[in-house]
């Protein structure tokens, strides 16, 4: 098994840290994990992506051309990455703020409406965790168990309190992810 | 058991550093290894192990740091990126020059100038033919993993110590800022005084009766006094390498071609080496861990069983120059890399050998 990601969108947004759980569960699920981010001259608001690889086998290149899945977040982010995903591969993408939505019909593509759902559970913050749940209910590559456990290890003790508010907006994005088909 | 742990490859370096029982780490940050001395800062091992953590007012400073404290016998190191480790060239030579060992972390960026913070392996020259005055070497390790970032501390430092010479981790903005898993080992205890005294008896730690000073200088005003200087330095890199070559290779015993890559050029191009197996072009890879000491006999070896050879490098191509000293003209060797920060993907680098060395 192996899976490569591309996690795209704006700085703040929670685009690395939500690849480093990720990340973090692939360890604890005993996968070889690799976590590349784009660190250019970015800020908040500028853009943001990671590159996450979860495999059974040693991992060679950690910088990819092209992905299994793509996450993507901004409108910036769907120009530059909706062509990157191989064919037969996933997109999954976060409505809000989107003008030109995908429009390949070689791919699966899946819409979660994460921010608008965030709003609604009253904690903006958990807006990542419900992308990576939306992700996980496709593709059951690390078991619920492990996930909480990298959300353990990947935040600071003294955080270790919003632990059950991620995990509800993790499963929370497992309902709320739908598939969208490309119509002419 | 060891432990294990995701992290980035300067975090790695910095965990490492306090493990192995290093005695101080001298810096000033720089993206994109700036995570050292946060971690080190964030870790407090001056609490722990009682290493110093100092951030010195320049990368001029951290390196004459350094050679005061290799001077009385102490594991001391510093890290920075290329622009910094040009400020350091001076001391660094000097370091060289009073034979000290001590380790340097060069987490290479896009230059020339102050150039950019992406990955580059633009310092290949710097690191491996001087960098600095003289004539001296440099012990480089080129990690292509986080493991190996967290391995070549330990390694740098032994080798170091055995040769009593500078060692270089020439690293890239990618190993360092990418995580992968990592296994550490126990806490080694910090070296005591009595322990530095037994193993390092050149160094400045204070006079006893029993025995003439110590002197630890890079001075010799007479020319024959330099001259032997030179000529036993000289004796010591011929012996490091026979001794100390280290490499690595995929899938080269069928190769028609090879790849020769260092660092994270190396882990893109195994992957290109995939591809192209895939496609039925058999190809191996040869990746060399010392880059001083070079693995030219290693290389030169290939030269009756493969075609051709590409080496791909972040820069414009100056481990190519070593790969040719290797082959002496015996196979074709072409270079592909890209510069200024920019990063080759699989399929370019896969690309770049049916065109440049198959096709070509």
């Amino acid at each position: 098994m192996k899976e490569e990601i591309i996690i795209a969108g704006f700085g703040g947004q929670g685009v690395l840290s939500m690849g480093k759980i990720l990340a973090y569960s692939g360890v604890m699920q005993g996968m070889e994990v690799s976590w590349m981010p784009s660190y250019g001259p970015e800020m908040r608001g500028g853009t943001a992506n990671v590159t996450v690889i979860l495999s059974d086998e040693p991992i060679s290149s950690p910088i990819l051309h092209e992905f299994d899945t793509a996450i993507i977040l901004n409108q910036q982010s769907m120009d530059k990455f909706e062509k990157a995903v191989k064919p037969g591969g996933t997109l999954i993408y976060d409505g809000n703020g989107i003008t030109h939505h995908p429009s390949r019909k070689d791919i699966n593509i899946y819409r979660v409406d994460a921010t608008a759902e965030a709003v609604k559970m009253r904690s903006v913050k958990t807006f990542n965790m419900i992308v990576l749940g939306a992700y996980l209910k496709l593709k059951n590559i690390v078991d619920m168990e492990n996930v909480l456990k990298g959300l353990k290890k990947s935040l600071p003790e003294r955080h270790h309190h919003l632990i059950p508010m991620n995990e509800k907006a993790i499963l929370r994005g497992g309902e709320i992810i739908q598939e969208i088909s490309v119509v002419e | 058991m060891r432990e294990l742990k995701l992290m980035k490859g300067n975090e790695a370096i910095a965990e490492a550093a306090i493990r192995y029982g290093v005695d101080g780490y001298f810096g000033y940050p720089i993206t994109p290894q700036s995570e050292v001395m946060e971690t080190l800062m964030a870790m407090r091992p001056w609490e722990t192990t009682g290493m110093v953590v100092l951030q010195a007012e320049s990368e001029v400073a951290s390196i004459n740091m350094l050679y005061g404290g290799a001077g009385s016998g102490k594991r001391v190191m510093t890290s920075s990126s290329s622009p910094g480790i040009s400020l350091m060239q001076e001391g660094i030579s000097y370091i060289a020059g009073a034979e000290l060992p001590c380790v340097i972390v060069n987490v290479v960026r896009g230059g020339p100038g102050l150039g950019t913070i992406q990955p580059s392996q633009s310092d290949y020259f710097q690191a491996v033919k001087g960098g600095g005055h003289g004539d001296y070497k440099l012990i480089v390790l080129a990690p292509s993993s986080v493991q190996e970032m967290v391995d070549f501390v330990g390694l740098a430092f032994d080798l170091a110590f055995k040769y009593r010479n500078p060692a270089m981790i020439l690293s890239d903005g990618v190993i360092g800022q990418m995580m992968e898993k990592v296994e550490f080992d126990e806490y080694k205890p910090r070296w005591t005084r009595e322990e530095i005294i037994a193993k390092n008896p050149w160094a400045a730690t204070g006079k006893p009766p029993t025995r003439e000073r110590n002197i630890i200088t890079s001075l010799h005003l007479q020319a024959v006094d330099q001259e032997k200087q030179n000529i036993k330095l000289q004796a010591k890199y011929k012996e490091i390498q026979e001794k100390e070559v280290r490499y690595e290779t995929y899938l080269c015993d069928d190769a028609e071609y090879l790849i020769v890559a260092f660092g994270s050029s190396a882990r893109i191009s195994k992957k290109s080496v995939e591809i192209a197996r895939e496609k039925g072009i058999k190809v191996g890879l040869l990746r060399p861990i010392t880059l001083f000491p070079f693995p030219y006999k290693e290389i030169g070896a290939y030269t009756d069983q493969v075609k051709g050879i590409l080496t791909v490098e972040m820069n414009a191509g100056q481990m190519v120059e070593d790969v040719r000293l290797a082959v002496e003209g015996k196979v074709k060797v072409e270079h592909y890399g890209r510069m200024g920060g920019m990063i080759s993907s699989p399929d370019e680098v896969e690309n770049a050998l049916e065109e440049l060395i198959i096709g070509g």
